[in-house]
Parts: structure tokens; sequence; C-alpha cells
């Protein structure tokens, strides 16, 4: 007895996936037909000869980079450090690590301009370089919330305490115990966190523009409002950025330690042996 | 000569004193448990060994040396945790091989003391795998092998047994002995078994409240408690209220019994005395010189042993007897005779 088709489900889950796809099937259908009368790449052709296009994209991937190790450099430490020394404290770190989603980059950005403008003992604003800080210091803010919770996921699934003890018992130091032991153990979710920061970062547009950074958020937005088939195809682009980086995480996610990142082979089969 | 000196020991969290007045030499090469229920500070002092918790007074020395304020990282001890704590991100041979780099050790006699250490738990044929690729007991010898390969000035074991199943469990706590005389490596052993403290240990610490209750022997500890906790804690009891006659005789059970082991007692004081359920017997062996009548309550064949609960004079007593192929299980409703000795007769510690 076979179970019946469930026809109602897939037709909802189908008109679901339709909600999401033939927009995207459209923009890219789109963004094939800048020359008139025959699909191509020529809208992709024009975005990849634009000086301008590289110069953003090198400074927001520029940005995000710094982003990526300036966070983790400040979540790995305060998450280690919370979760050996004052795991009761936990809970309120972890409110305040959410505090970006609730205060919006509007707010943010306002801020820094007002303490660290003209008038600022520390006018941050006022040069090139200070405004590049600002803006770095800006997407570690916007993705603590992603970085924070996927380090302290992978720390949640390792016994912290124990390793770190059963580092120091064999000699290490604290720091040592860090880069060797909790470290590499997090690695996976450390990439996961800096991906996310990364698609985060890469196409931030209110902090960017505010701060009047030559970055790819603004450009996108610019290129928008003067051309027609040139931001579908920097919009499928970015689109496939995205699936890119989830399936790099997913990954890294699920990768064993000793095993290749993509297995080409078939896995070495291991036994349980009992002992 | 005391190898490991904890003198004086308390430890506070807060208001809790969690461990107090202990005291304890170790001589080197020795085998010593710490042995009382789940919460009675065990892990603790074992902690404070470690240097993974410091004193709140008291001192420890290792080797002569005063180590109460160094830093977990330079005391030289080898610890094995009860959750085996491999680092996940190594294969065996890193896991055996740590200490060894962190001590700096040059490449090859790396390679030359992670192959005896493997070979000390007899898994050098798995020296590639990952800790995940592993069952208890295996990742529980690496554990061993990688706080061993350092050569540490002690060994401390926090229940390294308790999370493995029971047949594991036996062939790995006689490993770990095996291991412990070979090296001569003086060990500190924390468990809540009683079986696997008596049968692993030179010395057993009974511990009781934050408090060493009884230091001795196993078989101190077993047959002679000093303490009425002890007592209670290793292996099973039967008690009985009883007075003291005379100087030389106590009265439990409608009988009097000449015991002069207990010359000490004041004559009309109310005491307490004990009979193990194995040095009872239904039928009189060689040398019972005593007995009490009684009623057969039920009885339990289990294999190697026969258990009966006796009803004598209203109180209910247990009796193990050796299982032989003529023995007969004891009917429920008879009338029972419980022979001992006298040097059987616990006289028990009014101590708490
Ligand atoms: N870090 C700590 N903070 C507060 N209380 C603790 C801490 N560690 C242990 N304790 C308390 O000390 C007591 C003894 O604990 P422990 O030494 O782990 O006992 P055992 O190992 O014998 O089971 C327990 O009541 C426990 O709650
Ligand atoms: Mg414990």
């Amino acid at each position: 007895m076979s179970r019946r088709f469930p026809l109602l489900s897939t037709l909802i889950a189908l008109a679901g996936a339709a909600f999401f796809i033939v927009p995207l099937i459209a923009t890219f259908n789109f963004s094939l037909r800048m020359k008139r009368g025959e699909l191509s790449f020529e809208a992709y052709r024009s975005v990849f000869d634009s000086d301008v296009f590289l110069g953003v994209l090198g400074f927001s991937a520029t940005a995000s980079l710094m982003a990526i190790l300036m966070g983790v450099l400040i979540v790995v430490p305060t998450a280690y450090w919370v979760r050996l020394r004052v795991p009761r404290a936990r809970p309120v770190i972890e409110f305040l690590s959410l505090m970006p989603l609730i205060i919006p980059p509007v707010v943010l950005v306002f801020g820094y301009v007002r303490l660290y403008g003209s008038s600022s003992i520390l006018p941050l604003t006022m040069t090139e370089a200070g405004t590049n800080v600002l803006l770095v210091i800006g997407y570690v803010v916007l993705s603590v919330p992603y970085m924070y919770r996927a380090v302290d996921n992978g720390m949640a699934a390792i016994d912290i305490a124990t390793l770190t003890e059963a580092a120091e018992s064999l000699g290490a130091s604290r720091l040592r115990t860090i880069v060797f032991v909790i470290f590499p153990n997090i690695r996976s979710a450390i990439v996961s966190g800096a991906f996310l920061t990364f698609s985060i970062s890469l196409g931030e547009f209110v902090i960017t523009s505010l701060l009047n950074r030559p970055a790819f958020g603004p450009y996108l937005v610019q290129m928008g409002q003067d051309f027609a088939y040139q931001p579908a195809a920097l919009a499928i682009m970015a689109f496939a950025f995205t699936w890119i980086c989830m399936v790099l995480m997913e990954a890294f996610a699920t990768r064993k330690p000793g095993q290749r990142l993509l297995q080409w082979r078939a896995p070495r089969s291991v036994t349980k042996a009992k002992s | 000569m005391s190898f490991l000196t904890l003198k004086n020991i308390t430890k506070s969290f807060g208001p809790n004193t969690v461990v107090r007045d202990f005291d304890l030499n170790v001589a080197s090469g020795e085998f010593v448990s710490f042995l009382g229920p789940s919460g009675c500070g065990k892990t603790t002092v074992l902690r404070m060994i470690a240097g993974f918790e410091t004193p709140s007074s008291g001192s420890i020395h290792v080797g002569g040396m005063d180590v109460t304020a160094l830093p977990a990282s330079r005391r030289k001890i080898g610890m094995v945790f009860q959750a085996y704590a491999l680092f996940p991100n190594m294969s065996v041979r890193d896991n055996v091989a740590f200490g060894l780099k962190i001590a700096g050790m040059p490449r090859a006699e790396i390679d030359t003391r992670v192959a005896e250490m493997l070979d000390l738990i007899s898994l050098g044929s798995l020296a590639d795998r990952y800790p995940y690729q592993m069952s208890g007991g295996q990742q529980q010898r690496v554990a061993l092998a990688r706080a061993l390969a350092p050569r540490p000035n002690l060994l401390l074991l926090d229940e390294p047994l308790s999370a493995l199943d029971a047949q594991i469990r036996t062939s790995l706590r006689d490993d770990i002995r095996r291991i412990q005389q070979e090296l001569g490596i003086t060990t500190v052993f924390v468990t809540h078994d009683q079986e696997e403290a008596l049968s692993i240990s030179d010395r057993v610490v009974v511990m009781h409240k934050g408090r060493a209750d009884q230091i001795g022997t196993p078989a101190q500890i077993y047959n002679r408690p000093t303490t009425r906790f002890v007592a209670d804690f290793v292996g099973k009891l039967n008690t009985f209220e009883a007075r003291v006659e005379s100087p030389q005789s106590i009265f439990f059970a409608g009988q009097n019994i000449h015991d002069p082991r207990h010359t000490d007692l004041t004559p009309g004081a109310p005491i307490t005395v004990a009979l193990r359920p194995e040095a009872l017997s239904l039928r009189p062996r060689p040398g019972d010189d005593l007995s009490l009548p009684g009623r057969v309550l039920h009885s339990t064949f289990l294999g190697s042993v026969i258990r009966a609960q006796i009803d004598v004079a209203g109180q209910q007593v247990s009796v193990d007897m050796f299982n032989r192929a003529d023995a007969t299980l004891p009917v429920a409703g008879d009338m029972a005779e419980v022979w001992f000795t006298r040097g059987d007769v616990l006289v028990l510690p009014s101590v708490m």
C-alpha cells in the first residue's frame, strides 16, 4: 500500500518556491538581454570592464577581511573567557551581542560621526584612514551577533573547560592552549562566522554611504539608478556569491578532523572497534 | 619519606567549605585512592593537587617543593579526566605527543617516546585514528598515555572509569594498576566505587563531607573502620545495639560475648556492634564459635553467592554464603542459626 501523493502540500511548496525563484529567473533572463534580439553575457562583461567596479569590489573585500580579522580577535577570546571564567554571565553577553540587531545602523553611524567628528578628541572622520577604520569597526559591530553566535556554538560543541585543563596539565600556557587546542577545534565555527561577516559587509549600504566610502554597496545602488541591465547582472552575481559562501560554510562545518575539505575519493571506512 | 604532602588543606567556595583539615602523605610510587560519595570533595582535593584550584589555606608539597601557588602548567602533573578530554582535532599520535612538543623535545625523541607510550597501552595500531573514531575505553587509554608521556611527577585520575561499561572498566582498571607499577609513578585516583578503590590501591582515603575520615590499606578500611561513616559506606553491615557488660565482654542479641580486644570500654555504656554479611553463615564452619537463633525471611541465589535475610530477635540480618554444588537455598519460614566467630564482631566507633 503506497501512501497517497501529498498533492496539496506539494502545491504549497511549489508556490512558495516560485515566490523566490521566479523573480530570480526573471532577473537572470533580463540580465542576458543587453544586446537586442539575442541572449548574451554582455551586461556581465560590461560590469567587469568597469574600473570602478573592480575598485569598489577590491575596497569592500579588503574592508570585509579586516572586519573578519578584527571580529575574530575580539569575539574568540571574549567567548572563551566568558565560558571559562564567568559562565553565569553568558546570557548577558549573548544579549549584548544582539544589540546591533536592535539598534539600526543609521543610529550607529550618526553616533560615530558625532563621537569621532571634527570636534572630537579622536577625530577619526577627518582623515581617509581614520574613516576606513571607523568603517571596519562598523562592519565588526554589524557582524558581532552572527560571529558571536557561531563561535559560542562552536565552543559549546567541545568541553572548553576540560580541554583547557588537559592542555595546562601538559604544560601549555594559556596562549598556547588557545592557539593549539581551542582555535583548531572551533575553526569551522569561525569560518562560518567569517563567511557571514563577509556577506554582510560586502554589500553594506547605510554605514558605508554615510561615511562616504567608495565601496560596493553604494556602487550597487548608484548603478541601479543609472543603468538597466548591469544592476540585474550584479544582483545575480551577488546571489551566486552568497550561495558559494553557504556551500563553503556547510563544507567546513561538517568536516571531521583528518578529512580533506572536499572528499574526492570515497571516505575511508572506519569501524569503531571495541577495546 | 613523603613525596606528596597535603598539609591542613581547607577549601571554600564563597560561604561553602567543601574541604576541611585535610592532611595526607603519599610515598613515592604509592597508589592512593580517594573514596567517598558524590559531592564529598574528592575532585576538589585532586584539582588543588593539579593546580586548577587554590587552597583557601594549607600547603601542598611535591618532592619537597612547595607547589601551593604554582600554576598547573608548571607542576609536571599528568591528569586523566572522566570525560577523556582528548583533543578532538589531533590524532592519537599528536595527542600523546602534545605535552612533549610543548616541552620542546626534539622530533626524533618525541617519536620514540610516543611509540613507547602507545606500546604501553597496546594501541600502537591506532596511532593515526582521531578520537571520534575510537571507543570510550580506547580513548581513555590514549588519555592515560598522553598524561604519562612527559614523565610527570604525579599521575592524577578523576573517576576515569565511570563513563565506561562494566567489562572495560575492570580490564582498564587492571591496566592502570599494571602501568602504574611498571613506571613506579606516584598516583592519586578518585572514585565513588568502593570495589574500584579497594582493588587497585595501596592505600585508600575515605572522604566524608570534605574530611579524610580514615586513611589506610584496603584491608584496614574494610576490616577495621574507625568511623561510623566508613563502616556504613564501605561494604554492607548488619548492626546491633549492644551494651558493655564488663571490660572483657559485650552483650548483644541476647548473648554475652567475651571479646578481649575491647578492654577500654566502660561497663554499662551503650555501643553499636556490626557483622559483615560474609562473616555470617547458616551452617557452622570450622572456627565458628558463636551463633544467634533466627528465622529465614527470604533468600536469593546470586550465582557465586547465596544471600539470605534472617530475622534475628526482631531485626533483619543479611547473610552471604559461598555457593557450592551441595548448597541448598534456605527456605523462607524455616528456623535457622546464624554462625560467626567472635573475631568478626566489629565494635563501631561512636564517632560519626
Ligand atoms: N567551582 C565551584 N564552585 C562552587 N562550588 C563548587 C565548585 N566546585 C565544587 N563545588 C562544590 O564542592 C562540593 C564538592 O565537590 P566535588 O569536589 O566535585 O565532589 P566529588 O568529586 O567528591 O563528587 C560540591 O558540593 C560542589 O557543589
Ligand atoms: Mg568528582
